[in-house]
C-alpha cells in the first residue's frame, strides 16, 4: 500500500472572475521512502495539489470538490481541522521556497526548531533543546550550541534553508513536502541543499514530494515524476523512463526548450503561446492550442483520460498529444 | 571588432554599517578591481552567485552607483570626464532589463505611457502622432500587439511583462543592454521565448548585451563569451565553450559541478 | 504633466490615471453618495447660514434652552439684530442705519428648528457657523498635511541616506516639541486668531503624514521600475511625482481621512482650553462638548451638532475608501 494515495483530486477557487479549476482530477501516489517530483509551470496546480491535502489553501475561496487522499490508509480530505493539525508538522512536514520569509524573524532559531517537538510531542524546553541542537548538527550547522540562540537574520539563505530542513525533519516525518526548496538559492547552495534533503531522507526513511519547475533538478533527485499542466496530470513515469521516453507533447516540448540541451546559434525551441486561463478553460485537451505539431488532433469535447502505456508510465490519452510508436 | 564598453580596474566599495556613534573604516568591496571589455555586437555572459557583486557592477555601469576607483569607457570615452548633460545622453546608451517583471514596471502607468516616456527620454518632446507610431513599432518589435498599449501592467502575464520591460529598455535606442537575470523569474516555456526574443533583437538592432544569469545552461546557449565573478572579482573570462568545457579556475569548476542537470541532461 | 509624452498618453486613451480613477469612482455608488452628502454638508454650513434668519450670536435669556421647533415672535429691532449680527463695528453702524430706515417686517414669527441653547441662541445657526469653522480647520490642516507631508516624506524617502537622516531628524525634533506649549507660545505672541489654529494644527499633522509616506517610499525607491526610470535619465522631481507618489496614494488617502476627525477634535480641545475658537463663536467641537454637559436636561443641545459631525465623518470614511480603491488600477477591471 502506498504511503500517500491521491485519487481524482479536484480543487477549485471561486473568485470574482469566475471559478478557477486549479486541480482537475489529479491522481498520484507516493511509496514509503520514495522521492516523487511534481513538475509544472506556475499556475499548473502543483502546489495547490499538495496544499489542499493538508488543508492549507484558503477556504473560501478555495474548495475541494472531490477525490480522496489516503495517507497511511486514512483520507486526509475527510479529517477535521484538529486531526489535520496533529498530522501536519509531525507526520507530514513542509519546506517552502523562500528561506528569508519562512522563518519568524523575531524568534530564536533554536525555539523555532524545537517548536514541532513541543507542540506535537509535548516536550518541555529542557528536553527539546538537546534534540534541536542535534538536529542542527545533522543538517551541517557548525557550533549548534551557540547558533540555537541566534536569530534568523544571522544566518545566510542557504543556512536558513538548512534550519528549515532541520525543523521539518525533527519529528521524523513519514512524508516531507518540499515546495521549490532551491529556487531562491544559488547554484552551489542549491546542490548542497538537495544533497542534504536526500541525505536526511535516507537517514530517516521519509518519502519526499518535490514540487519544482526545474526539470534538471527533478532529473537529479527524483525517483518518479508527475508532470502537471493546467491543473491536470499529463504524464507520470519513473524518472529514467520519463527522460528517455517522454510520451506527452507537453513533456517533450518542455524538455526540448531547455537551453542547455540545444545547439547554439540557432533559435531556441519554444512552446508557442501561454498557459491557459484556468477560469475560462473548457473541456478537451488543455494543451491543444499550444501543441504546434498535432494540435488539430487533440480532443475538444472531453478531458483525455489517463492510460498506463508502460509499467508505471501513465499519460493522458489524447490523440494529438500522445506519441505512440516512438521509442 | 572593437570594444564598445571598457571597464578598467573598476571598484565600488561600501562603508560597512555600524552604530550611531562609532564610525567604521571597514569597507565592503562589492566590486573590486574589475577589468572587462565588451565588444560591439557580442553577448557577454556574467556568471556568479548572489552577493558576488554582479548587480553592483551593473549599477555602476548604469551610473546609478558612484564608483570608488577605476574607469568606465564607452567607445574609448571616459564617462567620468563628461559634463552632466553629456553624461545623461551617454547613459541612455545603456539600458537595463530586470529580473522581476512584476517589480520593474510602474503599476500605475499604462504601457503606452511607460514606453512613451522611455522614447522621449532621448528624443525630447515629440508630436503625439509620432509617439503613437514609435510606441506601436516598439511593441511589435518585442512581439506584443499595439492594441494592448492602453492596458496596465497587471493585466499582462509575467512573460508579456518581460517583453514590455524589454521594449521600455529599447525606447532610448541603447547600444548596450544590461540584462540582469532576465529569465530566471519566468517559467521554462516562457523563458525560451524571451531568450529567442533577445537573440532576435541582437540580430535586428546589432545590440550588444551583458547577460547576467546564474543559470549556466542559459548562459551557455546565449553568450559568446563568459565572465565568472566571485567576491567582487572576475576570476575567469573566455569564450563560452572554452570556459564551460575546460574551466581553468577552481570556482568555475565548482559552479559547473553544482549546476543541476547539466551533466545528466547533456548525456541525454 | 509636463512633457509631450504625458499629455499624449492622456489623449490616446481619453483617460489618464486621474480620468481612470474618476471612472472607477463613479462605479462605487456608496462613495458617490457620500461625496454628495459631504458636498451638501458644506453647502449647508456656508450657503445655508446666509439663508438663515437667525444669528448664531444674538442671545435672549428669556428663551433659555427651548426645545426644537419652538416658535418666537420677533419685533423689527430684534429681527434686524439677527440680520446684522456680525461682531465687527461697521456691522453695528449698518444695524443703526437699517433701523432708522425702517427696514424689515414689523412682527414676524420664526421657528427655532433645532431649539435654542442655554443663552437663547438659535442652535441651527450656531451649528452652521460651527460647521464652517470645523470644516475649515479640517480642510486647511489636512491640505497642509497632505501638501507638505507627502512631498517632504517622498523626497526624504527617495533621496535616502544622509539627506533622509537629516530630514527625518528635523521631523522628530518638531514632533518632540509639546504641542500645547507651541500653541500657547503662538497665541501669546500673536493673540488668539483662528488662522493660528489652522497653522499650528497643520504644522503638527504633516509630521505623521511625512513619516508614513517616507516609509512607503523607502520601499518603493528600491523597486526596479524606479531604477528603470532613473536609467532613462528622468529628473528627480519627475520620478517622485510620476513614479513614486501615485504609488503611495492608497495609504495617504486613508490617513488623510483619519486626519480630518483628529483635527476637529484637536481644535475642540484647544477651544476648551481657551486657545482656539473664542466665544461667542463656535465650532462643532465646542458645541458638542457644551451639549454633552447638558445632555440629561437638554438633549437637543447635543443631538444636532453631534448628528452632523457623525454624518460628516461617516461619509468621509466611505468617500476615502472609495477614493483609495479608485486610485488603485488593480481594483476594478472593466
Amino acid at each position: 500500500m502506498p504511503l500517500l494515495d491521491v485519487q481524482n483530486l479536484r480543487v477549485a477557487f471561486h473568485t470574482r472572475n469566475g471559478v478557477v479549476r486549479a486541480v482537475t482530477g489529479v491522481s498520484l501516489s507516493v511509496e514509503k521512502g520514495q522521492t516523487v517530483g511534481i513538475v509544472g509551470e506556475s499556475g499548473s496546480g502543483k502546489s495547490v495539489t499538495c496544499y489542499s491535502m493538508l488543508g492549507l489553501i484558503p477556504m473560501p475561496p478555495g474548495r475541494i470538490e472531490g477525490g480522496t487522499a489516503n495517507f497511511d490508509g486514512v483520507d486526509l480530505l475527510k479529517m477535521s481541522r484538529a486531526e489535520l493539525r496533529a498530522i501536519r508538522g509531525r507526520r507530514i512536514s513542509m519546506i517552502f521556497q523562500d528561506p528569508m520569509t519562512s522563518l519568524n524573524p523575531y524568534m530564536r532559531v533554536g525555539d523555532q526548531v524545537m517548536e514541532p517537538l513541543r507542540i506535537h510531542e509535548g516536550l518541555c524546553k529542557a528536553e527539546a533543546l538537546p534534540k534541536a541542537i542535534a538536529a542542527l548538527a545533522e543538517v551541517g550547522i557548525k557550533n549548534p550550541e551557540e547558533r540555537v540562540r541566534q536569530y534568523p537574520h544571522e544566518f545566510s539563505g542557504g543556512m536558513r534553508q538548512r534550519v528549515m530542513i532541520a525543523m521539518s525533519m525533527i519529528t521524523r516525518p513519514e512524508l516531507l513536502i518540499a515546495d521549490e526548496p532551491t529556487t531562491a538559492l544559488d547554484v552551489t547552495i542549491q546542490k548542497q541543499v538537495l544533497d542534504l534533503i536526500k541525505e536526511r531522507q535516507r537517514a530517516l526513511g521519509s518519502a519526499v514530494i518535490l514540487i519544482t519547475h526545474d526539470l534538471a533538478v527533478v532529473s537529479e533527485v527524483c525517483d518518479y515524476v508527475n508532470v502537471m499542466y493546467a491543473g491536470r496530470l499529463v504524464e507520470s513515469a519513473p524518472v529514467g523512463e520519463l527522460f528517455r521516453n517522454p510520451r506527452h507533447a507537453y513533456t517533450r516540448s518542455l524538455m526540448r526548450s531547455i537551453p542547455a540541451l540545444q545547439p547554439k546559434g540557432g533559435t531556441l525551441y519554444t512552446i508557442p503561446g501561454m498557459p491557459p486561463d484556468l477560469a475560462k478553460l473548457g473541456p478537451g485537451c488543455a494543451f491543444r492550442v499550444r501543441n504546434a505539431e498535432n494540435g488539430y488532433l487533440c480532443l475538444t469535447d472531453r478531458d483525455p483520460e489517463i492510460i498506463e502505456i508502460a509499467p508505471g508510465h501513465r499519460v493522458q490519452n489524447c490523440p494529438g498529444c500522445l506519441e505512440r510508436g516512438n521509442a | 571588432m572593437s570594444a564598445l564598453l571598457q571597464l578598467e580596474d573598476l571598484s565600488v566599495h561600501f562603508p560597512k554599517k555600524r552604530g550611531l556613534f562609532s564610525k567604521s573604516h571597514e569597507v565592503l568591496r562589492a566590486v573590486d578591481g574589475v577589468s572587462l571589455e565588451i565588444q560591439r555586437g557580442e553577448i557577454l555572459g556574467l556568471v556568479g552567485e548572489s552577493g558576488c557583486g554582479k548587480t553592483t557592477l551593473t549599477r555602476a555601469i548604469m551610473q546609478l552607483q558612484p564608483i570608488t576607483a577605476g574607469r568606465i569607457q564607452l567607445e574609448g570615452r571616459d564617462l567620468s570626464h563628461l559634463t552632466a548633460t553629456e553624461l545623461r545622453l551617454a547613459r541612455l546608451n545603456f539600458q537595463m532589463v530586470f529580473q522581476d517583471p512584476y517589480a520593474s514596471l510602474n503599476p500605475r502607468l499604462t504601457i503606452f505611457s511607460a514606453l512613451a516616456e522611455s522614447i522621449t527620454a532621448r528624443t525630447g518632446p515629440l508630436e503625439y502622432e509620432d509617439i503613437k507610431q514609435r510606441v506601436a513599432a516598439l511593441m511589435e518589435r518585442v512581439g506584443l500587439s499595439p492594441s494592448a498599449a492602453l492596458k496596465y501592467p497587471h493585466e499582462f502575464s509575467g512573460g508579456q511583462r518581460q517583453r514590455i520591460a524589454i521594449a521600455r529598455a529599447l525606447g532610448p535606442e541603447p547600444r548596450l543592454l544590461l540584462a540582469d537575470e532576465p529569465v530566471s523569474a519566468l517559467d521554462v516555456s516562457i523563458q525560451s521565448q524571451i531568450i529567442n526574443l533577445l537573440l532576435q533583437l541582437r540580430c535586428d538592432l546589432s545590440l550588444t548585451m551583458l547577460f547576467i544569469s546564474h543559470d549556466l545552461g542559459v548562459v551557455r546557449f546565449i553568450a559568446d563569451r563568459v565572465a565568472v565573478m566571485q567576491n567582487g572579482k572576475i576570476v575567469e573570462t573566455g569564450h563560452t565553450e572554452n570556459v564551460m568545457d575546460a574551466p581553468q579556475h577552481e570556482y568555475t569548476r565548482a559552479l559547473l559541478a553544482a549546476a543541476p542537470g547539466l551533466r545528466r541532461t547533456a548525456s541525454l | 504633466m509636463t512633457t509631450a509624452a504625458a499629455t499624449a498618453s492622456g489623449e490616446i486613451q481619453g483617460r489618464s490615471l486621474w480620468q481612470d480613477a474618476w471612472a472607477r469612482l463613479r462605479r462605487n455608488r456608496l462613495a458617490v453618495v457620500c461625496i454628495f452628502v459631504l458636498g451638501f454638508v458644506i453647502l449647508f454650513c456656508t450657503v445655508g447660514s446666509l439663508l438663515c434668519n437667525w444669528s448664531p450670536h444674538v442671545t435672549n435669556l428669556d428663551l433659555k434652552a427651548k426645545p426644537p421647533g419652538y416658535e418666537e415672535t420677533l419685533d423689527r429691532e430684534t429681527w434686524l439684530r439677527h440680520k446684522y449680527d456680525d461682531l465687527a463695528p461697521e456691522e453695528e453702524q449698518r444695524f443703526a442705519q437699517a433701523l432708522k430706515a425702517g427696514e424689515g417686517p414689523e412682527n414676524v414669527t420664526l421657528r427655532h428648528w433645532l431649539g435654542t441653547d442655554t443663552l437663547g441662541r438659535d442652535l441651527l445657526a450656531r451649528t452652521m457657523q460651527g460647521g464652517r469653522v470645523s470644516l475649515m480647520v479640517a480642510g486647511i490642516a489636512t491640505a497642509v498635511a497632505l501638501l507638505i507631508g507627502v512631498t517632504y516624506g517622498a523626497v526624504a524617502g527617495y533621496l535616502g541616506g544622509r539627506t533622509d537622516d537629516k530630514m527625518m531628524r528635523f521631523v522628530e525634533i518638531l514632533r518632540a516639541l509639546p504641542f500645547l506649549i507651541f500653541v500657547i507660545l503662538l497665541t501669546t505672541m500673536f493673540g488668539t486668531r483662528l488662522w493660528l489654529i489652522y497653522l499650528s494644527i497643520g504644522a503638527i499633522e504633516w509630521l505623521t503624514m511625512a513619516r508614513i509616506v517616507r516609509t512607503q517610499v523607502l520601499g518603493l525607491a528600491r523597486q526596479e521600475f524606479v531604477e528603470a526610470a532613473r536609467s532613462l535619465g528622468l529628473p528627480t522631481s519627475r520620478i517622485i511625482f510620476r513614479h513614486i507618489i501615485p504609488n503611495v496614494l492608497g495609504p495617504v488617502i486613508v490617513y488623510a481621512t483619519l486626519t480630518v476627525p483628529a483635527v476637529m477634535l484637536l481644535e475642540a480641545g484647544l477651544s476648551f482650553l481657551g486657545l482656539g475658537v473664542q466665544p461667542p463663536q463656535s465650532s462643532w467641537g465646542t458645541l458638542i462638548s457644551e451639549g454633552a454637559d447638558q445632555m440629561e436636561t437638554y438633549p437637543w443641545l447635543l443631538a444636532g451638532p453631534a448628528a452632523l459631525f457623525s454624518i460628516t465623518l461617516f461619509c468621509l470614511n466611505f468617500a476615502g475608501d472609495g477614493l483609495r480603491d479608485a486610485m488603485d488600477v488593480k481594483t476594478a477591471k472593466d
